[in-house]
């Protein structure tokens, strides 16, 4: 068959897009509305980021040892740290938030882990992601759980109601019972409502695409009231030219990010969001200074600040909590990377958090002190950091964080001085 | 009596779906045409060998600081090849003489995903699944993995390639040491499982015996091609689950692979993954026992394991179980309407990218997600449907809709879906609703 009309007008992303650009894939958001005005923003950061550098221990004696060429140099030293406390240190690449620190609107939590211990990505984001203590025990995640347990969504009706998720695909952490929808940038002509109509008739036998339609029909009603003239921009971003690669990957995740703040910011919006960021997987060329961690750090900034300036006066009631599933050995190995560990570190940023100080007891990178001798040894339960948050900011009561949203971690106890309800 | 129900079922869930006339022709007898699909002379994909593309990418990776210009302009080239490869590639699965053939290579290039996540393998992915999957899926699932595991782009995916034993020779000139990615995901992923019963320790000591697996770089001989670095291989016996393998250089990794291919935990493993693919998200379990039954019985062969799959009673009697991944979307979508060259199907290729599934661009070793919940989200469905909308359009004046249905979706179809096609406001929505609906989203 020939055809000699393409109604599709031809766009830049078709010829432009390299395989580079292609691979970086656009970040994934996912927003749920909750019954309060607190925001808060998950950002999972899939792959296994390396805690040990990018909240540098530089203080430690055994550091610059462990890590050889891919330690990162002390602050005031050529490609430095940003110096937080005089002991550890903000990678270079986070020079642009690295004063949020300073404000109070950064707190690193270090040697942090999940209550999963072994070395599977994939496990071990089901368990950072299901709350349980092993990967494949429950459908459903603590986010979402924690949407129940405030009493949102589930058929409360109002304006609140409606969950938005930006991005393709709901990550474990926000799947259940709890209704959310997702929303991501239009790339296409929209459907017009007669032909999203016809298709629902004939879905409506079909549980799974009908339910899953007629949630879009409503994020893309709800989105599109929100950002406004927003979306264009973000239809185009990370599409057009892809040669310079890395840059242009931030302009994605960084248009991505002032959407979901602006959604966040409408007073009638969705208060709890999280994105997917990938590239933390650094087993060859993660580098000090520059090279693959530098560049995952460079998009989590971008969104940072891009999703700040989005909040606008929200951000002062904004907590973000970044968490991988695990962290990276504490040796540099053969290939100028790190590969699967343990402990690492968490951030969190926001208005609303109590930060300006690293949190979480030290174990010290001696042989004896590491994990299995090989990784940094865990101290704090990230459940427990997590749970401090739901329980100061949202407002989810510790029964149901005990019993509910993080069952069987009644040992990860709720923390102090996280956020500024406390 | 003609079954087009049960030929329908061998098109979809065994293909891409038919093409117009093809369902009568499988309805003659629809598991004879899926057998004489694995006897079938197999045409070999051509294309550049990967070896040339990696060499040249190698070359301009190592040159690019003494000529930037040049290094930039072939960069753009390599793209580009690899965009139109893998554009060929749908079409041609959309127009295989052997879809069912078609179908298993893809569910093994996914099984041994590698990604473009790292630029180092776009110029040798495409390669990778012509070399080392397509010749070898109706073969030993030991030389499957061996020939996966042992081209550069694996080696490269997964950071073995550079790798270097803390005691090797190599060791006490360059200061690089072990990398143990592969090892952990050829155990995780590809092998035994994640519960196949093995620690910390096994996967480093595997990862030992990998080294020296590596790929000869562009001023080498056999450039782009596997090369053995025995200085750069760790010395002595190593342990992996329980066996100790004494020193033997690049034959110790062959060794370890045999034996995992042995454990009841690999043929588990596979016999759920080909299971969940073919039959159901959730798969039965007598599916997954007799897919593993007929992996130990016949010591991996999978060319009986694809005939067993034929024999699976699970996947005649319950059609429309699975909602098409994005990738068997497009392809279903392109055969259906007879399209086979890029420029008329780039509308459709189009899908790939907005449905979030560019082909080798997985985002993870684990590959993409074979179940509905990976792939069916409000988001994705809108996707879908605005995907469907503008195909219509694109369609219209081509094809009519009430011919295709018939020759496709019409013997599993709902009344109400053929109903609304009949009665759509226009063709070209008569065309989308076709390809919206049910039981084209479904196989």
């Amino acid at each position: 068959m020939s055809l000699d009309t393409i109604i599709l007008p031809r766009r830049a992303f078709l010829s432009g897009v390299g395989a580079t650009a292609l691979a970086a894939g656009l970040p994934r958001v996912v927003l749920a509305d909750a019954p309060t005005d607190k925001r808060f923003v998950l950002i999972i950061l899939r792959g296994a980021m390396d805690g040990l550098n990018v909240v540098p221990p530089y203080g430690d004696p055994n550091y610059a040892a462990l890590r050889a060429q891919i330690a990162i140099a002390r602050p005031g030293e050529t490609d430095g740290a940003n110096d937080l406390n005089g002991f550890f240190g903000l990678h270079p690449a986070l020079a642009e938030i690295a004063p949020w620190y300073k404000e109070g609107a950064l707190l690193p939590v270090h040697a942090v882990a999940s209550p999963y211990r072994d070395r599977s990505h994939f496990d071990g984001q089901d368990v950072l992601e299901n709350g349980m203590l092993s990967p494949r025990d429950t459908q459903s995640g603590w986010l979402n759980r924690a949407l129940t347990a405030l009493g949102g969504a589930n058929g409360g009706g109002g304006d609140r109601r409606i969950g938005l998720a930006v991005g393709q695909t709901i990550p474990l952490a926000l799947r259940g019972p709890t209704q959310v929808a997702s929303w991501a940038p239009t790339r296409m002509p929209e459907a017009n409502d007669s032909f999203l109509t016809l298709v629902q008739a004939v879905y409506q036998n079909d549980k799974l695409l009908s339910a899953a339609l007629a949630d879009g029909i409503r994020a893309t009603a709800a989105a599109d009231q929100a950002i406004g003239a927003a979306s264009a921009p973000i239809a185009n971003a990370g599409m057009a030219d892809a040669d310079d690669g890395k840059p242009n990957q931030y302009k994605a995740q960084k248009a991505l990010a002032e959407a979901a703040g602006k959604m966040l910011a409408d007073p009638n919006g969705p208060r709890i969001a999280a994105f997917d960021t990938q590239g933390w997987d650094t087993h060859a060329a993660q580098g000090g200074a520059k090279g693959r961690l530098a560049n995952a750090l460079g998009g989590l900034q971008a969104s940072l600040v891009s999703l700040r300036a989005a909040l606008g006066p929200a951000w002062k009631d904004t907590v973000v909590l970044m968490a991988t599933e695990f962290g990276r050995t504490a040796h540099v190995n053969g290939t100028n990377g790190t590969d699967h560990g343990t402990a690492t570190a968490a951030l969190l940023a926001g208005g609303a958090v109590a930060g300006g100080k690293v949190l979480g007891e030290w174990p010290g990178l001696s042989e004896t002190q590491l994990y299995q001798s090989r990784d940094l040894m865990p101290t704090t339960d990230l459940r427990a950091v997590i749970k401090t948050v739901l329980y100061e900011h949202l407002g989810v009561s510790r029964d149901r964080l005990d019993g509910f949203v993080f069952p069987n971690s009644s040992d990860a106890r709720v923390l102090k001085g996280i956020t500024r309800s406390a | 009596m003609v079954d087009l129900k049960t030929a329908s079922i061998a098109a979809n869930r065994f293909g891409f779906g038919a093409r117009p006339g093809e369902l009568d022709t499988i309805a003659q007898d629809p598991r004879g045409w899926l057998r004489q699909q694995l006897v079938a002379e197999a045409p070999q994909a051509a294309g550049t060998p990967s070896s040339a593309q990696l060499s040249q990418f190698l070359q301009v990776r190592r040159e690019r600081k003494t000529d930037p210009d040049a290094a930039k302009t072939l960069r753009k080239e390599l793209q580009q090849d690899f965009r139109a490869a893998a554009a060929k590639r749908t079409l041609d699965a959309a127009g295989s003489a052997t879809p069912f053939r078609e179908r298993l290579v893809q569910f093994w290039s996914n099984h041994f995903t590698v990604s473009i996540q790292r630029p180092v393998v776009a110029p040798v992915a495409v390669g990778f699944e012509n070399e080392a999957i397509r010749p070898n899926v109706l073969g030993n699932f030991r030389t499957l993995l061996g020939a996966a595991v042992a081209h550069p782009a694996m080696l490269l995916y997964l950071d073995n390639a550079y790798s270097i034993g803390p005691n090797s020779q190599a060791a006490r000139k360059i200061k690089r040491g072990i990398n143990e990615n592969l090892a952990r995901e050829m155990l995780e992923l590809h092998t035994v499982g994640v519960d196949g019963g093995y620690s910390q320790t096994d996967v480093t000591e595997f990862a030992k015996i990998l080294t020296g697996w590596s790929i000869a770089n562009d001023h080498e001989p056999n450039s782009g091609h596997f090369r053995y670095r025995p200085f750069v291989h760790e010395p002595g016996g190593k342990t992996v689950m329980g066996k100790t393998y004494p020193e033997a250089g690049q034959d110790e990794a062959t060794s370890v692979m045999n034996d995992l291919v042995g454990r009841p935990a690999t043929a588990r493993h596979v016999a759920t993954k080909l299971a969940r693919h073919f039959v159901a998200d959730d798969p039965p379990k007598e599916a997954v026992d007799a897919l593993a039954r007929t992996f130990i019985e016949t010591d991996g062969d999978l060319h009986a394991v694809s005939l067993t799959l034929i024999g699976l009673p699970q996947i005649w009697s319950a059609p429309l179980t699975k909602v098409k991944t994005p990738n068997d979307l497009v392809t279903s979508a392109c055969r259906t309407f007879g399209i086979a060259d890029a420029e008329a199907g780039e509308m459709l290729l189009i899908g790939l990218k907005q449905m979030d599934q560019v082909p080798f661009a997985a985002p993870s070793p684990a590959g993409w997600p074979d179940t509905a919940e990976g792939w069916v989200s409000p988001e994705a469905m809108m996707t879908r449907v605005e995907w469907a909308m503008a195909a219509g359009q694109m369609l219209d004046g081509h094809a009519d809709a009430r011919d295709i249905a018939k020759g496709t979706i019409q013997p599993v179809a709902s009344d109400s879906t053929l109903f609304h096609i009949d009665h759509a406001p226009s063709a070209a929505e008569a065309l989308a609703l076709l390809i919206a609906s049910p039981e084209f989203q479904r196989r």
